[in-house]
């Protein structure tokens, strides 16, 4: 054997021939089975996908680093289905690209926050942590309220998930724009396009309090309140009733 | 700089620099919209920063074929610099991450300092802005002076080099205004990935390259830990960084995995991204900076084999246990523990490899901060590897996952294993490289080694502590079978905890700085160009028994 390195070891390319192959065994039989064996996502037939809204929300997430300090996935241990409820199903994240599940949890999981609060606490919470949890860490985002949501290229958005896999249909997609801004503004002519397309449970409301605006605000809070409630798979695989969601 | 380029090499040059400068100016028109205008400002930046550079030594006369027979230092004097700039910055950021988790307001309220934007940019900064050039630059030192061969040309070090801080200035200029992918340590967006990965080329090529021109039989284990590291990392990111951009004008792109297959493939890429960046790569340094410092051979050439294909085949299999009782299939969370445990065994070779090289020299250890350095950086290794594989294991996973724990792991192998034998090699790298004979100051040297040691006994304890309370806290339960503690009472617990990191992480700050210091001072003492002693690959270099491979 260390004849062999002894030769091995003179010829470069050999060398990094010999790297690459014995590099990527590992990752091929570990990787290539998760896209072909059919058990890895569970069937869930009432999975919906992210609204406009709910997208603009999560990129926003994504863009403050929420997922820094956050995790969205509960492990399937005892104390944590207690803390936070069922355990995370992989269906539960088969939209996301990528996946938010974290790895360190400074603040505490998400996974199934969707619900829990009201609007309303969630955009105090969000301006200033400290007003609702004095002892947070948190950082306040104050400028979400702030900020107009940019909506203008959310068809591209959808475009682009729809051409990897999410079943966005054409007109998901010619609506997206106006789509964002109804679901923000329950009295507008958008609202009703919302429910037709994404089912009668979406929640179309005016998130941030103010009814003149879509704001970033407005996104986040929508995304935060799906947040575990795109399926109720976890919750009719684990035998638990769902929560009500709680009202304003 | 450019005097010692042909003409032939500063044509090129500009050129490229002019092809940058274009390209930047068409995303800065393309995107003038969106964020990506901003990073095409920059890009323009480079690309006419480099064509200005050019400029102005244009005229200089050819430099005379005399230096075909030294070797090429230049590029790796930068890429130390560099890498001394980077650790005091990301240091920095480090430092007020970990202030900002005690004191909350030090974010001030604005949305570019706030935590989950910066906490990328240290990630970032340290990792590939301060390990990274230094990889590059002690690499082509080290290829060169163990192959005895000189780069084959003077301008590809040059744009793997300056290709690679555009592509770390992208990713940290781009985090705070909000341009992320998101993916752990793989944030930067995709037109910074495809940038890296022509670079990254480039750098294999001129890697090679240089092997082909040497002047040993056998490649000496350095270079294959470099190899792997230069392979792998080339692989890791471009699958890992495969994605679908929404329009070509903008910087936002989705990555082309969901869910647990990208969780998956996330962790594949970041834990190999420990394996190969953060550790084949630096044990590269190691094998070729520790023996010659000592002033003896590495203690085991068969060691040193059965290592290197341990590390290279086992860590790959490793990533899932970044993901024990998720909903990652059982049967790859043990396959990950597995790998994980076995791991140990080449880990522990290497470092025992690096100890029992010091033997016959200890008490050079005790009066040379510089070998301290890389010493205590081998014990370092030997340490966190032994606490990657127990936490690996689920059970012990089940505690530690989520809590601060890991992070006392983290910073365990990044500032004792990572950091340490980075300044170690530096501080050997630099007077050979400016040909002062010794660092500014010895005593700095020792002044750094004691203020690193102690801001990471400070830190990682005060995380183990930290990590361990958290993880209890959240499982245990009262006499009525509740959960005892809430949330936020595990989160109070930390809070003296998050204060004492902040302290040490400060020691290890203000440790780089004083580095950087000398750092500088020294190269003030490098004699002009007219003195400087040969230096060249024909010549049988007195120190090159301890670099030879061999028992
Ligand atoms: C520095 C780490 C940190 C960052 C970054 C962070 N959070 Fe938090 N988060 C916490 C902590 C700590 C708590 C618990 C105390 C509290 O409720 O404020 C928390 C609580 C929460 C809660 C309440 C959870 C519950 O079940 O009670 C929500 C919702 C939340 N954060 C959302 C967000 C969002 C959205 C972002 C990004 C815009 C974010 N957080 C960024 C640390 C953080
Ligand atoms: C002055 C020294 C340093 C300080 C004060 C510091 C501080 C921090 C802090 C506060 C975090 C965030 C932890 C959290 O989210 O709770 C962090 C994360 C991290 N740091 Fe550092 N750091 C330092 C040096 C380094 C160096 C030199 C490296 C690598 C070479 C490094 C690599 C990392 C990594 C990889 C993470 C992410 C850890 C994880 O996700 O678990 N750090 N650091």
């Amino acid at each position: 054997m260390f004849k062999t390195h002894y030769r091995l070891e003179r010829h470069s390319i050999a060398l990094a021939i010999a790297i690459i192959v014995v590099a990527s065994i590992g990752g091929i039989v570990e990787i290539a089975p998760l896209f072909t064996i059919d058990e890895t996502v569970e069937e869930a037939p009432d999975m919906r996908v992210y609204t406009p809204l709910e997208l603009a929300g999560r990129d926003i997430y994504m863009r403050e680093g929420c997922y820094a300090c956050h995790s969205q996935m509960i492990r399937t241990l005892q104390d944590e289905v207690e803390r936070y409820g069922p355990f995370s199903l992989a269906v539960e994240s088969q939209y996301d690209y990528p996946m938010l599940w974290g790895s360190k949890r400074t603040g505490p999981d998400l996974a199934r926050v969707g619900g829990k609060y009201s609007d309303h606490w969630h955009v105090v919470h969000l301006n200033d942590p400290r007003e609702v949890v004095s002892e947070s860490v948190m950082p306040a985002y104050p400028w979400l309220l702030q900020n107009r949501l940019k909506t203008e290229k959310l068809d591209l958005h959808l475009r682009t998930l729809q051409k990897l896999g999410t079943p966005y249909t054409d007109e998901m997609i010619a609506n997206a724009v106006a789509d964002a801004q109804g679901q923000a503004a329950p009295n507008s002519d958008q609202a009703s396009g919302v429910a037709e397309r994404y089912g009668e449970d979406t929640n179309i409301r005016d998130f941030d309090g103010n009814p003149d605006r879509v704001t970033e605000m407005d996104a986040l809070v929508a995304y935060l309140q799906i947040l575990g409630r795109l399926t109720d798979a976890a919750y009719v695989a684990q035998a638990e009733p769902q929560p009500q969601p709680v009202e304003e | 700089m450019v005097a010692q380029l042909t003409r032939n090499e500063r044509h090129i040059g500009l050129a490229l620099a002019v092809f940058v400068s274009l390209l930047g100016l068409a995303m800065a028109a393309g995107g003038k919209q969106d964020l990506f205008g901003i990073h095409g400002l920059i890009v323009f930046a480079f690309g006419v920063g480099s064509a200005f550079l050019l400029i102005s030594g244009f005229h200089l006369p050819e430099p005379s074929d005399e230096r075909l027979t030294r070797y090429y230092d230049d590029p790796i004097k930068v890429g130390l610099i560099l890498s001394m700039i980077w650790a005091v910055f990301g240091m920095f950021m480090g430092v007020w991450v970990a202030a900002q988790l005690a004191w909350p307001a030090l974010n001030f309220d604005m949305a570019w300092t706030s935590f989950g934007r910066i906490r990328p940019v240290h990630t970032t900064g340290v990792i590939f802005g301060f390990g990274g050039n230094a990889l590059i630059a002690t690499s082509f030192h080290v290829m060169q002076r163990t192959s005895r061969a000189r780069m084959p040309d003077q301008l590809s070090p040059w744009f793997v080099l300056i290709g690679y801080n555009l592509f770390c200035v992208l990713s940290v200029t781009g985090f705070p205004i909000g341009i992320t992918q998101s993916k752990e340590y793989a944030e930067a967006e995709w037109y910074a990935d495809l940038w890296l990965v022509v670079v990254w080329v480039t750098y294999l090529v001129l890697y090679l390259r240089t092997l082909a021109r040497r002047q040993e039989p056998h490649i000496y284990v350095s270079n294959w830990y470099f190899l792997a590291f230069i392979l792998v990392v080339a692989m890791l990111h471009i699958v890992n960084g495969l994605a679908l951009p929404i329009s070509l004008a903008s910087a936002k792109s989705y990555t082309i995995y969901s869910g647990v297959q990208d969780a998956m493939v996330q962790w594949w890429y970041g834990h190999n991204t420990v394996a190969f960046f953060l550790t084949a790569g630096f044990l590269g340094m190691m094998y070729y900076y520790l023996p010659t410092r000592a002033g003896r051979p590495i203690y085991s050439y068969r060691l040193s084999i059965i290592s290197f294909w341990g590390i290279t085949f086992f860590y790959v299999w490793v990533g899932s246990h970044h993901l024990h009782y998720t909903a990652l299939p059982h049967w790859v969370q043990t396959l990950g523990m597995t790998f994980s445990v076995m791991l140990l065994v080449p880990s522990w070779a290497s470092a025992a490899n690096a100890l029992l090289t010091l033997n016959g020299a200890w008490h050079k250890v005790r009066t040379d901060a510089t070998l301290r350095f890389m010493m205590v950086a081998a014990v370092f290794y030997g340490l966190s590897t032994f606490e990657g594989s127990f936490t690996a294991i689920r059970a012990v996973n089940s505690l530690s996952h989520y809590t601060d724990w890991t992070v006392a792991h983290v910073h365990a192998g990044a500032l004792g294993w990572v950091a340490l034998i980075t300044f170690g090699s530096i501080y050997a790298a630099v007077p050979r490289l400016w040909k002062t004979g010794q660092m500014y100051s010895p005593r700095l040297v020792e002044v750094h080694f004691w203020l690193a040691v102690a801001g990471i006994f400070v830190y990682v304890f005060a995380m183990w502590n930290s990590g361990i309370i958290q993880g209890l806290m959240w499982r245990t339960y009262n006499e009525n079978n509740a959960l005892a503690y809430s949330f936020i009472e595990s989160l109070v617990a930390m809070h003296p905890y998050y204060i004492a990191r902040t302290f040490g992480g400060l020691l290890f700050l203000c440790g780089a700085v004083v580095g950087f210091y000398n750092l500088w001072k020294t190269i003030q003492l490098a004699p002009r160009e007219q003195e400087v002693l040969r230096d060249q690959p024909a010549a049988v270099l007195a120190r090159s028994s301890a670099v030879q491979p061999g028992e």
